[in-house]
Formats: structure tokens, sequence, C-alpha cells
């Protein structure tokens, strides 16, 4: 009886982990451009939706496979991204933050505007690249899909980080975020570096929205509620810090799920799936009122 | 000796604020040459002239060619120009910032020049691991003079260095400078303050007043000049 509790338990620790990789890498895309802007980019999840179609029809109309498909959405993902900021915000990247805010609000309702004009508004399927077997693994039963999810997912935290960490062209973006001015008199083209980030954000967009389409199905507004996850994850970590992003989305996937699992007792019965959205916003508010700069950002600090 | 650096009328402005009016001056290859003027004089202004941090117009040439563009550029040409307070990221280690100073070399001896710094500042290697922005004001103002070595820039563009700093602190700056200027014929154009310390370092200064140059000569005249020394060297 505990040890069956015990690996349901388990169980759900595991498929949160898995979602919450998913919140973790849009987390980190968020993250990645408000440490260069200065701006939570809103169309965050509408991209990655986008990204996903593309891989869709990659899939069901051109029969591409799926990880030829995965590797060519990436590139058309990154490419589109920096093109994004080239054309859309480098324009209105000079004064008020708040222009570039609503600039993000109108590409959101562009996006997802675009995206039912092309490919209509009913669902479709997406395949998993993991299939839909399970491990028993001591009698915790754990789905394939869960385990690619979260591998790809870290995998690709870990591409980023050794990115950002030790190639010449990392440094430079590192550089360019904190301190742009600087960074322009060493030689770094910092507006390039600015397209680069949201390339890299578009791209991590991108493996977001095509590992969420197996699991919720493929719609066009498949990312609204995960980018809701995502801000939750990153405001919790931090929203200037990648590590932050990465811990912040694994703790709310976990988190909720915890929370969805728990409802089977009496006690908290009354916390349902509609509960998830509100609970998440909940997390925000509270990060934002007790210790706004999240677990692991800095206080700012204005230096006179 | 050879014309470096050339400026010839050259004006700026920040918005409606005009920062620089005329100012024409000269620095030969291998000179340490100090710019001294009040607050607001356009010492400043003129380093991000030179760097193109600011629009200018008139003429500025490196080596006879015109300099335009931003900073991108002029870092690609070879000036190095370390701003007023300390110009180090703070976020990044020691190592990152001396790294950052070699970004725009395309060859490969950057260990060399990491070596080539440590002979001036050991330290820099023995805490290559530190957060800049928790080093000390004096060590932070050394490591932005290392990243600027890095770039083995033609043109060193100092501005303030001795703002903020402890008088012994800031002869040790100028001593090192001098060492690099004497020993590997370092270029140096420098905005002080401070003008004793800058005429001590400097084989010829230019004072400015209003955005024009007021006065030019050697170092040594300068500094027997009865207004030099009555409104820069107090006494």
């Amino acid at each position: 009886m505990v040890l069956a509790a015990f690996s349901d338990f388990m169980q759900q620790v595991v498929s949160g982990l898995a979602s919450g990789g998913v919140y973790a890498l849009l987390a980190l895309a968020l993250v990645i451009i408000h440490r260069s802007t200065g701006v939570i980019n809103f169309a965050q999840g509408e991209l990655a939706t986008l990204s996903t179609y593309i891989a869709w029809t990659l899939t069901v109309n051109h029969g591409w496979s799926y990880w030829p498909a995965f590797v060519a959405t990436l590139l058309v993902s990154f490419v589109g991204g920096v093109g994004l900021h080239r054309i859309v915000i480098r324009p209105v990247e000079r004064g008020n933050v708040l222009r570039i805010v609503i600039v993000t609000i109108g590409l959101l309702v562009a996006v997802n505007g675009f995206v039912v004009w092309k490919w209509g508004g009913e669902p479709q399927q997406l395949q998993s690249p993991f299939g839909t077997s399970t491990y028993d693994i001591g009698g915790v039963v754990i789905a394939a899909n869960d385990i690619g999810t979260i591998a790809v997912a870290l995998g690709i935290v870990v591409l980023l980080w050794g990115l950002f960490q030790f190639t010449k062209v990392g440094l430079a973006l590192r550089a360019a975020a904190v301190n742009p001015e600087e960074a322009r008199l060493v030689g770094v083209r910092v507006t390039w570096m600015l397209a680069l980030g949201w390339g890299l954000a578009a791209l991590l967009g991108a493996v977001a929205g095509m590992l969420t389409a197996p699991t919720v199905g493929l719609d066009p507004n498949m990312m609204a509620a995960v980018l809701i996850y995502a801000f939750a994850a990153a405001v919790l970590g931090g929203i200037d810090s990648p590590l932050g992003a990465v811990v912040g989305g694994l703790t709310v996937g976990v988190l909720l799920n915890l929370l969805s699992y728990l409802s089977q007792y009496d006690a908290v019965s009354w916390f349902t799936e509609e509960l998830r959205l509100p609970a998440a916003l909940l997390i925000i508010l509270v990060v934002l009122l007790i210790r706004p700069q999240g677990i692991f950002g800095r206080a700012e600090v204005k230096r006179v | 000796m050879k014309t470096l650096l050339e400026l010839d009328g050259v004006a700026a402005r920040y918005g409606p604020v005009q920062a620089l009016r005329n100012v024409s001056l000269v620095v030969r290859e291998g000179e340490v040459v100090a710019v001294l003027g009040a607050n607001g004089a356009g010492k400043t202004t003129t380093l991000r002239a030179i760097s193109g941090t600011v629009d200018r117009t008139g003429t500025l040439e490196l080596e006879g060619k015109q300099l335009k563009g931003g900073p991108e550029s002029a870092a690609r040409l070879g000036i190095a120009h370390v701003p007023e307070g300390r110009g180090t990221f703070v976020d990044l280690t020691v190592t990152e910032n001396l790294k950052l100073g070699a970004y725009t070399r395309r060859d490969r001896s950057v260990k060399a020049d990491v070596d080539r710094v440590a002979e001036y500042f050991p330290w820099m290697v023995e805490r290559g691991g530190q957060r800049a922005g928790t080093l000390s004001g004096g060590e932070q103002q050394m490591l932005a003079l290392g990243r600027a070595l890095m770039a083995r820039p033609r043109l060193l563009l100092l501005d303030e260095p001795s703002l903020g700093l402890a008088p012994m602190v800031v002869r040790e700056f100028f001593r090192i400078v001098r060492e690099l200027n004497e020993k590997e014929g370092l270029t140096v154009l420098v905005v002080e303050q401070d003008a004793r310390i800058a005429l001590d370092a400097s084989s010829r200064a230019y004072v400015l007043e209003v955005g024009r140059v007021a006065l030019t000569g050697t170092s040594a005249e300068l500094r027997g000049n009865e207004s030099v020394r009555r409104s820069y060297l107090g006494y």
C-alpha cells in the first residue's frame, strides 16, 4: 500500500520533471531576451507554436522523418528569430521599453492569426519521437516520452551552457547583454549579439513546442498555458538567471504535478486541473511580493 | 616621428549641448599626450569622438585614414578606449575580461598576450577566476588597462584613470603606463583632471576650455606656464 503510493508519487515526479523541462526551455528563452533587451517577449509562446507547425508540416505534409524535421525546424526558428530582431525589434529598441513590449504583444496576436490562417484552428497530432512505450523501474512506471523529453531538454540546456561558457561568441553574448557600451568598445557588434539572442530564444521555444505537442496536441493556442508556466519558472528562478530558469522550470513542473496527484486525497480534493494556471499565477505573485529577484537573481543595485 | 592620430576642427554634441566646438590635436607614434581641462571642457568627449562613441564632425584620421563608424570599428582599427569609471565587465571573471580585450584579434597568440599582461600584473593570472566586480577600485582600473593591452592597440585612450583612486595607486598606474610606453612604444592619449600627474607622465599636453584647445606645448613648458599653474596645478 505504502509502496504503491510511493511509486505513484515517483511517477508524478518524473512526469513533472518532463513538463518542467519544457517550462525550463521556454523560461530560458524569456531570460535570454530579458537579459539583453530588458523586456519580456510575450510572443515567445506563439513563436514556439509556429515552429512546431513547421515541424508538423515537414513530417506530415512533406514526409520527413522526425529528427531531420526537428533539426530543420531548429535552423528555421533560429534564422527566423535573428530576422525578427533585425526587422521588427531593432527599429523600436531605442527609447521606452514599453514600445518593445507592445510590439511583442502585437507579434503574439499576429503570429497566432497567421497560424490559424495557414493551418486552421483544429487540433493536429505531432507524433512523439520516443513512442508510447513505458518502462517499469522497480514498480515505478515511466513513459518513454517523459524520459526522452527530459533528456532532450537537459541536452539543450547543457549545449547552451557550453556555448555561453566556453566559446568566444558566448562570451561576447554575455558581455553585450550585461554591458553593451563596454562591449562595443572592445569591438563586439552588440546589435548582432542581440539578434543572436533572439535566434537562440526562438530555437529554445521551438524545442519546447515540439516537446509539448505530442502530449497536449498541436493547436494554435497550445503554448498559451506553457508560457504562463514559463513566466512562473523564470520569475521563481530569477528573471535574469539562466540557472534560475532551469531550476524554476523543473520546480514548477514537479510542484503542479504533485498538487494534481495529491488531489486524490480528501484534504486537497478541491485542487483540480483547472487550478493549475491560477496556481502558476499565484507563484508569480508570491515571488514578486516576497523575493522579487527570484531564487538565483541578484537584487538590482543602481550605481550612482 | 610619424603622425598616428590627427584631429582637425572636430565638433560633437549631446542633443542640444555642444560639448566640442573646435578641437585640433596631433598624437605621434610612441608619444604619451595628455589632455587637461576643467570639468565640462570636453576632455571625455574628445576621447569619445575618437572612438566613435559620440556623433562627431570634422577631420579625424588614424594614420591618414578617416575614422568613421562606431566604437566597434575603432576597436578593429587598433584603438583601445578605457572609459571613465574603470570600464570592466563586473559580472565576468578577470580572465574573461582579458579575453574580451582580445575580441577583435583573429590570430591565435592570445595566450602569449595573457602572459605578457601577467608580466605587469601577475595577480591577474593568479586570480583569473575572480569576478571583476569583487576587485578593489585600483585593481579594476589595472584590469581595464590589462584588457586594453590584450588588443595590442596602436593607440591607447585613457579617460580619467585617477578618478576615485588612492594617490599611491594612481602613481603605480602611471608608472606602468610609462613603462609600457618606454619598453613597448605604446602610444597613449590620456585625459586627466589631475594635471600634475598627467604632466609628469606625458611629453606633450593640450589644455581644453569650453570645447576648444586653449593652449598646447610640451609638458615641461606647460608646467612652467603661469595660468596652467594657477588653474590646474593650484600653486
